[in-house]
């Protein structure tokens, strides 16, 4: 994740401790992938309560960019900073491959630089991606144009509506299953997931650069 | 000393992989009379004796020992003497 923003994409990036109280000199958060605490009792369900956590509430509260892949999808799923849960892979096993994914929603923060509908490659790691809601929150979430990743052709892990990736209610929380961090290259085998990431940066720009 | 049971289950709405797949293999096993498996957890804490034990634990369970989203659950208290 470092890498890509750093080498990648070019802009500042900082690894952030666990412990950390502030994130106030930060313009964007990045939950990456892992394993924190070995998943154990549930994936994410122990580093939800990490110091820093509260820092990352602060500032979904104030509209920052905050993106969670992966075990840091699990991570804003536990902490409610996403609506629903994640259960275990349909067919059981860890899932390890590139999948296509659709963009459903283009008109936001993280997708302004992709066309409508395109199907991306991305790879996908885990074994617990089977995103699930309740009837009453899968309809907000389709009404609100919240789902902004889909699994093109095949779901790979039994996700409620082949939901990959979706934001909250204001649009500035996503979190999504499958790697963009690591499909930021033609050396990596697809660059798709780059324009995520200028994306982010292009609407900040938009927001915070005066141009004369 | 108190130790208490805490049992976790799916909730019954939530398909349960894991519960079909060893319903599949007892079956093979030629267990075909079974319907349904569903699996859960087991939780067992020991616990000080405290003010308002049952109030804590349902605390415990449901901002870290349950998601709630998905889950149900429901908890045994047994004192334990301590020698």
């Amino acid at each position: 994740m470092y890498h890509a923003i750093k080498d990648e994409l070019g802009e500042e990036v900082d690894y952030v401790w666990h412990d950390t109280e502030s994130l106030d000199q930060y313009d964007g958060i990045l939950l990456p992938g892992g394993f924190s605490y070995g998943d154990y009792l549930r994936s994410g369900a122990i580093a939800r309560f990490s110091n820093v956590m509260d820092a990352v509430k602060k500032a979904a509260s104030q509209g920052k960019p905050v993106l969670g892949v992966c075990n840091g999808f699990q991570i804003l799923l536990e902490a409610g900073l996403l609506p629903g849960a994640m259960r275990r892979n349909e067919n059981l096993k860890f899932i390890c491959k590139t999948v296509n994914l659709k963009v459903a929603n283009n008109e936001t923060m993280f997708t302004n630089a992709y066309g409508k509908d395109e199907v991306i490659a991305i790879p996908v790691a885990h074994g617990e991606g089977n995103y699930y809601c309740d009837e009453h929150t899968l309809q907000k979430l389709i009404e609100n144009n919240q789902i902004l990743f889909q699994y093109a052709g095949d779901n790979p892990n039994g996700s409620l509506q082949d939901i990959a990736g979706i934001t909250n209610e204001t649009g500035n929380v996503l979190g999504m299953m499958p790697h963009p961090e690591r499909a930021v290259s033609d050396l990596l085998g697809s660059a798709d997931g780059l324009k995520l990431f200028q994306s982010i940066v292009k609407q900040w720009r938009e927001q915070n650069v005066v141009t004369s | 000393m108190y130790k208490v049971k805490v049992f976790v289950t799916l909730r019954e709405s939530v398909l349960d992989p894991q519960g079909v797949a060893v319903k599949n293999s007892l079956h093979r096993m030629s267990y075909e009379e079974v319907e349904e498996v569903r699996i859960g957890k087991f939780l067992e804490l020991t616990i000080d004796s405290t003010d308002s034990l049952d109030e804590r634990v349902k605390e415990m369970c449901e901002k870290l020992l349950v998601n709630t989203v998905i889950e149900d659950y429901r908890y045994e208290v047994e004192e334990v003497v301590v020698q």
